[in-house]
């Protein structure tokens, strides 16, 4: 096996340590780009996350612009309650005569702004977070990284529900405490890619040349943790728009009027038997997003690891 | 071995301090406490207001409350003062205690074997229609809300119930309230029947989570070569898997599976919520919503140390599987 | 055929029956980019008690060849050809009928010592395990060979050490367990794929003074598969010599060092440091990398690296011609053309730098 995956790799032109001359940088310049590509081309390969990804796509196309034509405002009551689905209300009506559809529609675009956010603002954190951490070492890494293990060792729900009510459950501070507890996360997964990238030849061959901290981080190690951030912050949206319904649901997330499809779930339990449309319809569109994201990150993976993809089928 | 933990238990201190003053300092910032009493009406008369300022230390600067706290749980086991007057916050979290433990224990097991056994079919039936089977359901389960499934589990235990005209399934409690059997063995079986829903529900993610790494690890060790070289001396593929690749693939779910115990404990909170059990979860809703800051102390406290404990058990566990670790 | 007709004549094995024959041997990995070659059509022999040598680059298939003999390919490979220990096939057994020959008649040590024990039990153990697979004898027996084992493969302190865990001794060490693995049950055969890549130069002398003692000890015929011809050279009474899934030249070790017929081999030569008067000559690099095993073009496939390169070559891929001397074939339609050829003379005794392959005049030399 090792041979014939070795052998695969000096064929298909696997760059080599590139040399520390000025030649090197453009080496690895197109070296990025062309990996880039690579990774492009096997994701398309993987048809399951490329289904995902348009599907993904449609949700989040359907959670804003769906509210803007749907014919009923979340906020309208209809004369009909408690309807099961029908032409006039796909997703039924509720007994107090809201248009379930419309409401499922508001909510799935709260869940997916705040899921969206608290990827992006775990990422950005935690890639600032573990570059520091991993590159400088030392004294700082011991704090970063002890605040890190801190904050994994109390249960984030925990936490946000309790901070959840500074900002009176608005979703951008939702989205803001969410995003901050799983920070410390890919802060870890950064910090030992860079730890990793930090001994490589490349690396030590910048440095021996006099390439100043800041040219390093920004030619070298960013470009490569990319790979491993993307994966993250990809996955990072399915457990956020867990979290985010899970908070709402115990009354610490998005609060009335607003909604979110964790509160929708929340008004509905008790109507599982006796009106189950209101209970399935949020439900089916969190394991929807959940799991197109978790394809789309495995082909992600896949795509950017042709180690594992090689090991396929 | 025993130097070990205690010198674990000593650097555990540091981290249990710096968790309980960063919790502090965010409860600060949570909310008045005496919200609900001033927002009473009438309004209480002043007096009232400002002795129960003083019974809730609200009168001194922050880091002097936070250095009471501290010095009432180190010297008398005195948790500080609830919101409500009458409530003992050691007691309540006591009582509460061992109700989330041993749903908690009793998921990570169930979690456990079922995540080994399909982890490992799934890893040597690769790309079978088992694997691509368990494959689905791990991401289907990954992708489940908790709390969805809780209701879901609950309301089909109810259905059920509704349909045998038996009470085979109980949906509400850790207990029963009124119990006509209530010896030894009738307790037990109570507390056993209250324990199914709520242990399925919040053993599905982890069992998710874990199955998906099992398998990963199972697959990694498969491909290694001491497993290549068991095989070539002539071991029965039974003895291989077992002996030599079991064994070693279920080192790394130890680490996995103590990192997840403070996911587990919130998925708790949640858990308890839909069954209505009066745990530690239960509890710690009450007080966000009083927000009752001690309470909240308490139960972080609580929370932290079962994390800690948990994270000792799973090294110890670790330096017995891998002979490559010792602990002096 | 002319290949076939060649084996025959082989002299060790013209008068006794082979231990191990492989017929037309080949393996294909599907992949998601295309079917990957990794061996096309390998035939040898192997007589009791002789070494025969497998020399190659990585990507050669001589690893993937000893595996497919032990049945240690993942299930995706396809194999087809035969595979005959004492004239009884073994392919397309199942894993647990393959588990009879395995460390019973055939034994295999692999090239990385560091990865090739269980991190998690003592080495007597594993050697142990080793006897009990194939012996109905009690663990303290199993236990006390294990010491034996230990002994002979010159591992001091051997009822001290067969207690130890793998991470508690050297890479040199490691290996010498997994050779006394090999030889824990008197194999006929010992297959040893690179057993000296991974291990220091100082070390590697040891653990094949060790190999050897388990062949002394055991009186098994060994395939030695290396990329190191000075490994070679020392242990082995024949050479095939493997290149893009394919033998392209075999012989005894004097035939194929000192008169080689096909240019790759002469260019593995010329890459080779020699510290006789001959390594006053400067090294000859073969220029160039092997060829993806996927897509393989039809002719022979060292003719983009080769001096001697013709249309023909393009064309048809030779069979296996015989040379001058029995039993030594070359699969090269210039065979006749290299004799009496130095490396120097073929290959450019150049640094990598020139990218041309310019041919040396070779019709002034004959």
């Amino acid at each position: 096996m090792s041979e014939i995956r070795a052998s695969s790799v000096t064929t298909s032109g696997a760059p080599q340590p590139t040399s520390p001359t000025g030649a090197a940088d453009r080496e690895f310049t197109v070296k990025e780009r062309s990996q880039l590509q690579q990774a492009f081309r096997r994701f398309l390969r993987h048809r399951l996350a490329v289904l995902s990804l348009v599907l993904f796509i449609l949700i989040v196309l359907l959670a804003f612009v769906g509210p803007l034509i749907w014919k009923y405002k979340y906020t309208d009551i209809t004369p009909d309650n408690s309807q099961p689905p029908s032409p006039a209300h796909p997703f039924g009506t509720d007994s107090l005569g809201h248009d379930w559809f419309a409401q499922v529609l508001r909510g799935l675009q709260q869940s997916v702004k705040v899921a969206l956010c608290i990827a992006i603002v775990a990422s950005t954190l935690g890639v600032v977070w573990g570059g520091v951490s991993g590159y400088y070492r030392g004294i700082s890494d011991s704090v970063l990284m002890r605040l890190a293990d801190l904050i994994l060792t109390i249960p984030a729900i925990a936490l946000a529900a309790a901070l959840g009510n500074i900002g009176g459950g608005t979703w951008w501070m939702i989205a803001l405490v969410l995003g901050g507890l799983s920070a410390p996360l890919v802060a870890r997964a950064v910090r030992g890619v860079v730890l990793s990238l930090r001994e490589q030849e490349f690396v030590e061959a910048a440095r021996a040349l006099g390439a100043s901290d800041r040219w390093i981080i920004l030619r070298h190690l960013v470009p490569n943790a990319f790979a491993v951030v993307i994966v993250y912050a990809t996955l990072l949206v399915a457990t956020g728009i867990l979290s985010e319904t899970a908070l709402s649901f115990i009354g610490f997330g998005v609060h009335p009027p607003d909604t979110s499809l964790g509160l929708l779930i929340y008004q509905a339990q008790s109507a599982v038997q006796t009106r189950p449309w209101l209970f399935y319809f949020p439900g089916l569109f969190i394991i929807l997003i959940a799991l197109t994201v978790n394809f789309i990150g495995d082909g992600l993976r896949d795509a950017f690891d042709p180690r594992q993809t090689r090991q396929r089928r | 071995m025993l130097a070990y933990v205690i010198r674990r238990i000593f650097v555990s201190i540091p981290i249990l301090i710096g968790s309980t003053i960063l919790v502090f300092i965010m409860v600060k910032f949570s909310g008045d406490p005496l919200e609900g009493l001033k927002m009473r009406n009438p309004p209480p008369p002043r007096q009232t207001i400002l002795n129960e300022e003083h019974r809730l230390r609200l009168d001194k600067p922050v880091w002097e409350q936070y250095w009471l706290w501290l010095k009432g749980l180190v010297l008398h086991g005195d948790f500080g003062p609830s919101v409500h007057g009458n409530i003992n916050i050691g007691h309540e979290l006591g009582d509460r205690l061992f109700v989330t433990l041993r749903l908690v224990v009793l998921s990570v097991l169930i979690a456990l074997i079922f995540a080994v056994i399909t982890g490992v079919v799934s890893a040597v039936k690769q790309y079978s229609a088992t694997d691509y089977s368990f494959t689905f359901l791990g991401f289907l389960f990954l992708a489940m809300p908790s709390f969805w499934f809780a209701i879901l589990l609950k309301s089909a235990g109810i259905a059920y119930n509704q349909a045998t005209g038996t009470e085979a399934f109980f949906t509400i409690g850790e207990k029963s309230v009124l119990l006509t059997d209530d010896s030894g063995w009738g307790q037990f079986k109570d507390i056993a029947g209250h324990m199914v829903l709520p242990t399925i529900s919040l053993a599905l993610i982890s069992y998710a989570a874990w199955s998906r790494f099992q398998r990963a690890s199972m697959l990694e060790v498969l491909n290694s070569d001491y497993v290549r070289l068991a095989r070539a001396k002539g071991l029965r593929s039974r003895q291989v898997l077992v002996r030599h690749a079991l064994r070693t693939a279920l080192i790394p779910l130890t680490t996995v599976t103590a990192l997840d115990i403070a996911a587990l404990l919130g998925g708790a909170v949640i858990t308890e919520m839909v069954f209505q059990w009066h745990g530690l979860g239960d509890y710690l809703l009450r007080s966000i919503r009083d927000h009752d800051a001690y309470a909240m102390m308490g139960w972080l406290l609580v929370s932290a140390i079962i994390v800690i404990v948990f994270n000792l058990i799973a090294d110890l566990l670790y330096s017995v599987l891998d002979p490559r670790i010792r602990y002096e | 055929m002319t290949a076939e007709s060649n084996i025959q004549l082989d002299r060790r094995s013209a008068d006794g029956d082979a231990v191990l024959e492989v017929e037309n041997l080949t393996v294909e990995f599907p992949t998601e980019d295309g079917v990957v070659q990794a061996v096309r059509g390998v035939s040898y022999r192997l007589a009791p008690g002789e070494a025969m040598g497998i020399v190659g680059e990585s990507g050669s298939g001589k690893s993937v060849t000893s595996m497919a003999v032990m049945g240690l390919l993942p299930k995706t490979a396809k194999i087809t050809g035969s595979v005959r220990f004492r004239g009884e096939e073994l392919l397309g057994r199942s894993e647990n009928g393959f588990a009879e020959i395995r460390g019973k008649k055939i034994a295999m040590i692999f090239q990385d010592p560091l990865t090739s024990l269980n991190p998690v039990y003592t080495v007597g153990r594993q050697i142990a395990e080793a006897i009990l697979a194939h012996n109905d004898v009690s663990k303290k027996v199993a236990n006390d060979r294990a010491v034996e084992l230990l002994a002979t493969v010159g591992i001091p302190f051997p009822e001290q050490r067969v207690n130890n865990y793998p991470h508690e001794m050297s890479g040199g060490m490691r290996q010498r367990v997994v050779i006394a693995i090999a030889m824990a049950n008197d194999p006929d055969v010992i297959i040893a794929d690179e057993p000296t890549t991974a291990l220091d130069v100082t070390v590697q002398a040891q653990v094949l003074e060790a190999l050897e003692a388990a062949r002394a000890a055991t009186g098994a015929a060994l395939v030695l598969i290396t990329h190191d011809l000075g490994v070679i050279a020392g242990h082995a009474d024949r050479i095939c010599v493997m290149y893009a899934g394919k033998l392209v030249e075999k012989g005894t070790v004097d035939e194929v060092f000192y008169e080689p017929r096909m240019p790759y081999t002469l260019g593995l030569l010329g890459s080779l440091p020699r510290l006789d008067e001959a390594g006053r000559e400067r090294l000859t690099p073969i220029v160039g990398s092997p060829p993806s095993l996927m897509h393989l073009p039809p002719g022979c496939p060292f003719t983009p690296r080769c001096p001697l390169a013709q249309p023909i070559c393009e064309e048809r891929e030779p069979d296996l011609y015989g040379t001058d001397q029995p039993g030594h074939v070359a699969a090269c339609h210039f065979h006749e053309r290299l004799v009496g050829v130095t490396p120097g003379q073929l290959f450019r005794p150049t640094s990598a730098d020139t990218g041309s392959v310019a041919p040396a005049n070779l019709e002034t030399q004959q």
